[in-house]
């Protein structure tokens, strides 16, 4: 009870002195995560569009592929993207093992999934409705996917803020590819791991506070901002 | 004046699900002109018969052969459902999305917009979302959509089934301002009084199978088949 206490104090701490470290690490965080889930998204929407309109012979094995991989342990999919970037690996001449780029990279294939497999879940629900209508207009098959997607935004934005949520606090992938170095590659999430095995639990839940609160903004500012384009209906 | 899709042809068309028979097999010729009633108790197969004309549907057997190629007849043909399909967008970018499918400039598509919004009585309604609208209001906007490419066949599945009257007598009117200019009509229904209003040929669709082919006039005076005088006697057909 005592840690939770000081865990809230400290955070008050942090936070209103405005200390550059915390700064630092937490813009990190939000450039990492920012940056993986935009990629992430560029990837993961049209995929799920493309899931909900097109009919090929395999798509229900990719469904399911796409739905089992929503579940990948981060710290595989870390283990992995280390090999490939690693000296020894593949892409080691890319020299990119330990920096934000790395850990970007392992996060686009852990958030992916999550926003491809969400976005087909909403969009097929919405081409059920479009379907003899965009048909019967004869729609291409690119613009049936562009009337779902611009059709289908707001629940687009939750799949998106979805992925998100699980990049932000994710740690055992971007740990192993980032190496969690100071002024470098720490993030919120490697720095409250840090501390944890410091035994600095108050500092290590100020910073987990400081996190949580990152996140629940980022999600009502989005909400909100969207919100407010046009009444509250779709 | 570029050349007709129409004659439609239907060729020995049946389809099939499962199983079970659900129309045809059927041979008829949609004619170049007038308004083309699908008359039929549910369940005859009147919604089969559009979707398939239209090519919502494939024939399970038989062949539906149109005067043009593929591309130039979907193009040229709109459709309008029994509940209708309104996008979760305005009711004008509704309205123009046809438009802007075919590459027309939006600019171009909402002055043309402009005329249908005004013909069907929502311009007061054009930057509201769609799917707010009535339903009324929702099939007007639906038939507005279809004419808005000046299709040279539309395509009605029963299209004031879920209305009220007032609603009815809109759509019938819009319907009746398209055959005026030229609109091939072919429209299901199973009410016998809008069926007498608009008819210009009446199409007797019974399990599936058309029954009896006549003029609107000679159908509802001196229909020749037993099943199409006791469907219009208001029987119920078993």
């Amino acid at each position: 009870m005592n840690d939770l206490f000081a865990g809230f104090v400290e955070a008050a701490h942090l936070v209103l002195t405005l200390d550059n470290d915390l700064v630092e690490i937490s813009l990190r965080s939000l450039q990492v995560s920012v940056i993986a889930v935009f990629i992430a998204s560029l990837i993961g929407l049209p995929l799920g569009a493309l899931l909900a309109v097109a009919r090929f012979r395999y798509r229900r094995t990719v469904i399911a592929l796409l739905n089992s991989l929503m579940g990948l342990p981060p710290v595989v999919v870390g283990l992995v993207v280390y090999l490939l970037l690693s000296r020894a690996g593949p892409f080691g001449v890319l020299d990119l093992l330990f920096t934000p780029t790395a850990m970007i990279i392992a996060q686009v294939i852990i958030v992916t999934p999550i926003i491809a497999s969400f976005s087909h879940q909403a969009l097929r629900d919405l081409w059920y409705l479009y379907h003899d209508l965009l048909i019967s207009i004869h729609t291409s098959k690119a613009q049936r996917m562009k009337a779902l997607l611009w059709d289908g935004r707001r629940a687009l934005l939750t799949a998106t803020l979805t992925g998100f949520g699980r990049a932000i606090g994710e740690v055992g992938a971007i740990m192993i590819v980032g190496g969690n170095i100071d002024h470098l590659t720490r993030v919120l999430t490697t720095a409250i791991a840090l501390e944890v095995g410091k035994g600095q639990f108050s500092l290590a839940l100020g910073l987990g506070i400081v996190l949580i609160t990152i996140a629940v903004v980022i999600n009502l500012a989005v909400h909100s901002l969207s919100k407010t384009e046009r009444g509250g209906v779709w | 004046m570029v050349s007709s899709i129409l004659p439609l042809t239907l060729i020995n068309v049946s389809v099939r699900k499962g199983a079970k028979v659900i129309l045809g097999p059927v041979d008829w010729e949609l004619s170049s002109s007038g308004c083309t009633i699908v008359l039929g108790p549910n369940g005859a197969g009147k919604t089969t018969l559009l979707r398939l004309m239209h090519g919502l549907q494939k024939p399970s057997k038989g062949e539906i052969a149109w005067q043009a190629d593929f591309k130039t007849v979907s193009a040229r043909q709109s459709f309008i459902f029994q509940t209708p399909v309104v996008m979760r967008r305005t009711v004008l970018e509704n309205l123009i999305y046809p438009l802007l499918v075919r590459r027309i400039p939006k600019k171009d598509a909402e002055r043309e917009a402009a005329e249908w919004l005004e013909a069907v009585g929502l311009e007061d309604f054009k930057q509201k979302a769609a799917v707010t609208l009535s339903g009324g209001e929702k099939q007007k906007l639906a038939m507005a959509r279809a004419l808005i490419i000046k299709p040279e066949v539309l395509f009605l599945d029963e299209p004031s089934t879920n209305l009220d009257g007032a609603s009815t007598v809109s759509i019938e009117a819009l319907v009746k301002k398209a055959i005026a200019d030229g609109t091939r009509i072919v429209m299901a229904t199973h009410d016998i009084g809008q069926a007498r209003r608009l008819a210009s040929e009446v199409v007797f669709l019974l399990h599936g199978k058309i029954h009896e082919i006549s003029a609107g006039g000679v159908f509802f005076d001196a229909p020749r088949t037993n099943e199409a005088q006791s469907f219009l006697r208001g029987d119920i057909l078993l």
